[in-house]
C-alpha cells in the first residue's frame, strides 16, 4: 500500500512537471518568440518581475529574464550591450552616459512608477505627526549631532533619538540626501543602516526611540507596527499615501523609477510588444508590489516618448 | 622495474603526469586571473587615493561627500570577526574531531559526521539571518550587556559555527589517518584514551589539523553574507565587538550589488579592498605554511 | 575523573554544532513546511506570494551542481595527486600549494568578478550556467585539494612501495592503490565543497545570474537563476508571504544537498579503511 502511494505520488509529480512545461495557451501575443533581457535596480525588480509575469501569460514563447545587479551594475551591463532593458531607481549618471556613448548605445529613458520615501517612527512616539523638511535636514545633516528628540523641535519630550536608514550605496539614500540635505550622499554617518528594508522595519518597530526612512511599500505592509510621519515642505503637512504620492502633493520625497530601453532592441517585435504592454499595464500592477502609479500626465508623457522612439 | 612494453607505458605515464600538473596549474591560473581582474582598477584607485592615506586613515566613507578612504575601520572589523570565529571554531572543531576519531563508536561517527556536514551546507544568507534574528536578540542581549542590533560578536560566533564542520571534518580525517600502531604502542605502555589523543594522535596529525585551521581561518576572513547581515554596514573603528561594524567583504558585496555607478572612485574601492584581502590572506598563508612545514619535519 | 571531564568537554563540542543545526532546522521547518507542495516546485516566481514557485531556480541549481562536480572533482583531486605524489619538493611546488590555500580566503564576490571577466566575457560563455559552474568550481577547489592532499598523505608509504616493488608504474600505483585508499578524504572535500557551492548567491549575481526567469534552462549555455538567489530575493521582499516561501525554498535546498551528500557518503563509507 505504501509503495503504491509513493509511486503514484512520483508519477503525479512528473506529470505535473510535464504538464506545466507544455500546455501554454497565451493571449494576443502568443505568436511572438525571442528573448528579452532586463537587469538593474533591486528596488525596481518587483515591478519588472510583475510585468514580466503577466506578459509571459500573454506571450508564453518569449523568454524573459530579470536580474538584480543593482542600478550601477545594471547600467554597466546595459552599456556593454549585454541587456535590452535597464531598471533604475535613479536617472543615468554622467559616467554611465559616457560609457554608453563609448559603445554607441542609444537608449530611451522612460519613467514608469513612483516610490514614496516614508518617514516612520515607533508607535510609542505619539508626540510627532509631522516634520518639516528643515527639521529633517537638521536631523540628517552631515554635521548633525542631534541625539535627542527635544533638540528637533521645542516642545518635543526629552527622549533619545536613534536613527535608521538605507545603506549609503542605495538609490534611496542618494535621493533622500539630495532632496533633504541638498547634496547627494551628504548625510551624518552614525545611524543604523541596512540594505534590506525589512531589517529597518524590524529595527524601528522594536526601538521606542527610533526614526527611520524607507520605501512606502514597506511601511504600507507593516502599518500596524509603525507610525507614519507626514512631511511639510512649506505648503502644509502631507502624509504619504497612494493618492498623495501619485498626485505629487507628497513632496519632495516621491521619487520616480525608470526603465531604459536600448534603441537597437526596439527593432525586435517582442521588445516592442513588451514595452507597449509595460506602459499599458504598469499602473495597475504597481500597487500589488508596494509602489505607486505615475500621475496620468507623466504616464502620457512617457507613452509619448515611447511612441516617438518606436518610429 | 621496467617491462618489455616500457615505452608505450612511459609515454602514457608522461601524458597523465602532464594532465595532473595542468590541474595544479589551474590554481595558479585562478590566482593570476584574480590578480588580473583586480589589478587594473586597483592601480587606478591608488593613483587617486594615496596608499598611505588608505592604509592609515581612520574614516571610511567613499560614497559620502566629502569622500574619505581610510580602511582601518574595515580592517579592525575583519580582524575582530575572524578572530572571534577562530576562537569559536578551533577548539570546538578540534574537540569534535577528537571525539569522533578517538572516542565515538563507528555507528555514532557514521551519523554525526554527515550531520555536521549538513551544517556546512546551510546557505550563508540563512546563517546571517540566524545571527541577526536569533543569536543577537535571544542570546547575546540577555547574556552580554550593551550588545547592539548589529554587532561583530554575533557575526563572529556564527561565522565560527559555519566553519566548524570544515575544521572538524578535515582534522578528523587527519587524525583517523594516524596509524593504529602508534596508538597501540601508547596503550601498550598503559596510557588512557585521553593521553593517547592528546599526546600521540593530535601531534601526529598536526599538519592536517593545521591545514584545517588555516583553511577555516581563510574562509572566515573571506566570509561575506553573514557579516553583511549581522554585523551591519556602518564602518566603525573600534575594538568592541558588541558594536556594529563593517568588514571589507561587506563593503565589497554592498557596493558591487548596489547603485554605485561603475567607473567611479567609489566603485573602484571594491578592487582595492579585494587586493588588500588577497594580500592579507597571502601573508597569513605564507607564514602558516612555513610554520606547519617545520612541525611536519619532526613527526614524519 | 579527569578522563570523564575530558570526555564531557569533547561531547559538548559536538553538541554545539548539532544544537545549532537543530535550532536552524526547526526554525526553518516551522516557517516553511506548510508551503512545500507540488505547486511550489512547479510554479514560476510570482508577485503574489502565495503563488510563488521555485521551478527555474531548482532546475538551475541542479544543472549547476552537476557541472560543478564534473569540473571540480577531477581538477581538485588531480591537483592533489600531482602535489602529493609527483611534484618535486621545490619552490614551484610550494608556490602552487600557497596559491591553493590562499584561494580559500578570496571573498566569493571577487570570484564573481573573476568569473564575469574571464568566463562570461573573455571566453564568451555569456551569462550561462557554464560560466556559473566554472566560477563555483574555482570557489570550492581549495577545499577539495586540501582535503584530498591530507587524505593522500595519510596513505602509508608501505602501500606505494609494495605496488612499485611488484612492477607497477607510478601512475598505476596511484590509480589502483593510493587513490582508492585516499578516496574517503577526497569525498569529504567534495561534500564540503558542494555544500558551499549550493548556497552561494553573491558570486552568481555578480557574473550575471538572474533572479526572475519565465522559462526553465535547458542546456549549459542558457541563462539561469539558482535557489540561493531566489531565496535571498524573497527574504528581502516586503509582503510577509514571501518569508514562508523563502523558508520553503531553504527546505528544498537542503533536500537537494542531502541527496548529493548521501551519494557521496555512501561512496565514502564503502571505501573507508583504518590502518
Amino acid at each position: 500500500m505504501k509503495r503504491r502511494t509513493t509511486a503514484g505520488f512520483i508519477v503525479f509529480v512528473i506529470l505535473a512537471l510535464v504538464a506545466s512545461a507544455c500546455g501554454k495557451s497565451g493571449g494576443a501575443n502568443k505568436d511572438l518568440s525571442g528573448e528579452i533581457k532586463a537587469d538593474g535596480s533591486s528596488t525596481v525588480y518587483p515591478i519588472a518581475q510583475a510585468v514580466a509575469e503577466e506578459f509571459g501569460k500573454d506571450a508564453p514563447n518569449v523568454k524573459i529574464s530579470v536580474g538584480e545587479s543593482g542600478t550601477g551594475g545594471g547600467f554597466k551591463k546595459f552599456c556593454n550591450a549585454e541587456t535590452d532593458i535597464s531598471d533604475a531607481s535613479r536617472p543615468i549618471k554622467d559616467e554611465e552616459k559616457t560609457a554608453c556613448s563609448g559603445k554607441s548605445i542609444e537608449y530611451v529613458e522612460l519613467k514608469v512608477a513612483l516610490d514614496g520615501l516614508s518617514i516612520v517612527v515607533n508607535p510609542s512616539s505619539t508626540f510627532v505627526t509631522c516634520l518639516t523638511t528643515a527639521e529633517l535636514k537638521k536631523i540628517w545633516d552631515p554635521g548633525s549631532k542631534i541625539k535627542n528628540w527635544k533638540d528637533v523641535r521645542a516642545g518635543f519630550p526629552d527622549k533619545p533619538l536613534t536613527l535608521y536608514g538605507p545603506g549609503t550605496d542605495s538609490g534611496t539614500f542618494d535621493y533622500f540626501t539630495e532632496q533633504i540635505n541638498g547634496k547627494q550622499d551628504a548625510s551624518r554617518a552614525d545611524y543604523t543602516s541596512s540594505e534590506d528594508d525589512n531589517t529597518l522595519v524590524t529595527g524601528v518597530a522594536g526601538d521606542e526611540d527610533a526614526l527611520g526612512y524607507f520605501g512606502f511599500g514597506y511601511y504600507d505592509l507593516n502599518k500596524t507596527k509603525l507610525k507614519i510621519v507626514g512631511v511639510d515642505s512649506g505648503t502644509g503637512c502631507v502624509t504619504p499615501s497612494k493618492e498623495t504620492i501619485n498626485s505629487g502633493t507628497y513632496k519632495p520625497l516621491s521619487r520616480p523609477l525608470f526603465i531604459y530601453v536600448k534603441k537597437t532592441s526596439i527593432a525586435r517585435p517582442e521588445v516592442k510588444a513588451y514595452i507597449d504592454f509595460f506602459l499599458d499595464n504598469v499602473s495597475s500592477l504597481v500597487a500589488s508590489v508596494g509602489f505607486v502609479a505615475l500621475h496620468d500626465d507623466d504616464l502620457q508623457a512617457a507613452k509619448q516618448t515611447w511612441t516617438t522612439a518606436k518610429a | 622495474m621496467t617491462s618489455l612494453t616500457a615505452r608505450r607505458r612511459r609515454t602514457g605515464e608522461r601524458v597523465i603526469k602532464g594532465a595532473l600538473l595542468a590541474c595544479g596549474v589551474v590554481a595558479i591560473a585562478a590566482t593570476v586571473g584574480i590578480i588580473l581582474s583586480l589589478a587594473g582598477e586597483t592601480i587606478s584607485f591608488f593613483r587617486t587615493v594615496p596608499i598611505l592615506k588608505f592604509l592609515t586613515g581612520r574614516e571610511w566613507a567613499p560614497t559620502f561627500d566629502p569622500a574619505r578612504f581610510g580602511f582601518l575601520p574595515l580592517l579592525t572589523a575583519t580582524l575582530i570577526v575572524s578572530g572571534i570565529a577562530a576562537v569559536v571554531a578551533f577548539p570546538l572543531g578540534l574537540g569534535t574531531a577528537i571525539y569522533l576519531s578517538e572516542f565515538a563508536s563507528s555507528r555514532v561517527r557514521k551519523i554525526v559526521k554527515p550531520t555536521l556536514e549538513v551544517l556546512a551546507g546551510i546557505p550563508t544568507v540563512v546563517f546571517g539571518y540566524f545571527a541577526l534574528l536569533f543569536v543577537t536578540p535571544s542570546l547575546l542581549q540577555h547574556l552580554v550587556p550593551g550588545v547592539k542590533v548589529f554587532n561583530g560578536l554575533s557575526a563572529g560566533i556564527v561565522v565560527g559555527i559555519m566553519i566548524l564542520p570544515l575544521v572538524a571534518s578535515i582534522s578528523e580525517d587527519a587524525m583517523r589517518a594516524v596509524p593504529m600502531s602508534l596508538r597501540e604502542a601508547a596503550f601498550g605502555l598503559g596510557s588512557t584514551k585521553r593521553v593517547v589523543a592528546r599526546k600521540v594522535v593530535v601531534p601526529a596529525a598536526l599538519s592536517g589539523i593545521g591545514a584545517a585551521f588555516i583553511l577555516g581561518l581563510s574562509r572566515a576572513i573571506g566570509e561575506t553574507m553573514i557579516v553583511a547581515i549581522a554585523a551591519g554596514q556602518q564602518p566603525n573603528l573600534t575594538a568592541d565587538p558588541r558594536l556594529g561594524m563593517e568588514t571589507m567583504t561587506t563593503y565589497i558585496v554592498k557596493t558591487s550589488l548596489g547603485d554605485t555607478p561603475a567607473g567611479t572612485i567609489a566603485y573602484k574601492t571594491i578592487f582595492a579592498l579585494g587586493t588588500t584581502l588577497f594580500v592579507m590572506t597571502l601573508i597569513l598563508n605564507f607564514f602558516s605554511q612555513r610554520f606547519i612545514r617545520r612541525f611536519r619535519e619532526q613527526y614524519e | 575523573m579527569r578522563a570523564l571531564v575530558f570526555r564531557l568537554a569533547l561531547l559538548l563540542c559536538v553538541c554545539v554544532g548539532l544544537l545549532t543545526l537543530a535550532t536552524l532546522l526547526i526554525d526553518v521547518f516551522r516557517d516553511g513546511i506548510g508551503r512545500v507542495s507540488v505547486d511550489f516546485v512547479t510554479n514560476l516566481d510570482s508577485r503574489i506570494p502565495a503563488r510563488a514557485g521555485i521551478k527555474p531556480a531548482l532546475v538551475g541549481t541542479l544543472w549547476l551542481m552537476g557541472l560543478v562536480i564534473l569540473i571540480a572533482f577531477p581538477v581538485g583531486v588531480g591537483a592533489a595527486i600531482y602535489l602529493e605524489e609527483f611534484a618535486p619538493d621545490n619552490r614551484f611546488t610550494r608556490f602552487i600549494e600557497l596559491n591553493v590555500t590562499n584561494l580559500a580566503g578570496v571573498p566569493s564576490v571577487v570570484y564573481g568578478l573573476l568569473g564575469l571577466a574571464v568566463f562570461v566575457r573573455f571566453m564568451h560563455m555569456g551569462r550561462s550556467i557554464l560560466a556559473g559552474a566554472f566560477t563555483l568550481a574555482l570557489l570550492i577547489l581549495p577545499v577539495i585539494v586540501v582535503a584530498s592532499r591530507e587524505a593522500l598523505r595519510a596513505v602509508p608509504d608501505s602501500i606505494r612501495q609494495g605496488a612499485l616493488a611488484v612492477g607497477a608504474t607510478e601512475w598505476q600505483t596511484v590509480w589502483h592503490q593510493t587513490l582508492p585508499a585516499a578516496l574517503p578524504g577526497a569525498l569529504t572535500g567534495v561534500i564540503l565543497g558542494l555544500s558551499r557551492a549550493i548556497g552561494e548567491a553573491a558570486p552568481l549575481i555578480t557574473l550575471g545570474a538572474l533572479t526572475y526567469l519565465n522559462f526553465v534552462p535547458k542546456g549549459p549555455l542558457d541563462q539561469f537563476t539558482a535557489m540561493p538567489i531566489q531565496i535571498f530575493n524573497w527574504v528581502s521582499r516586503a509582503q510577509p508571504g514571501y518569508q514562508q516561501a523563502a523558508a520553503a525554498g531553504i527546505i528544498l535546498l537542503l533536500v537537494v544537498l542531502l541527496a548529493m551528500n548521501i551519494v557521496a557518503i555512501l561512496l565514502r563509507n564503502r571505501f573507508e579503511r583504518r590502518w
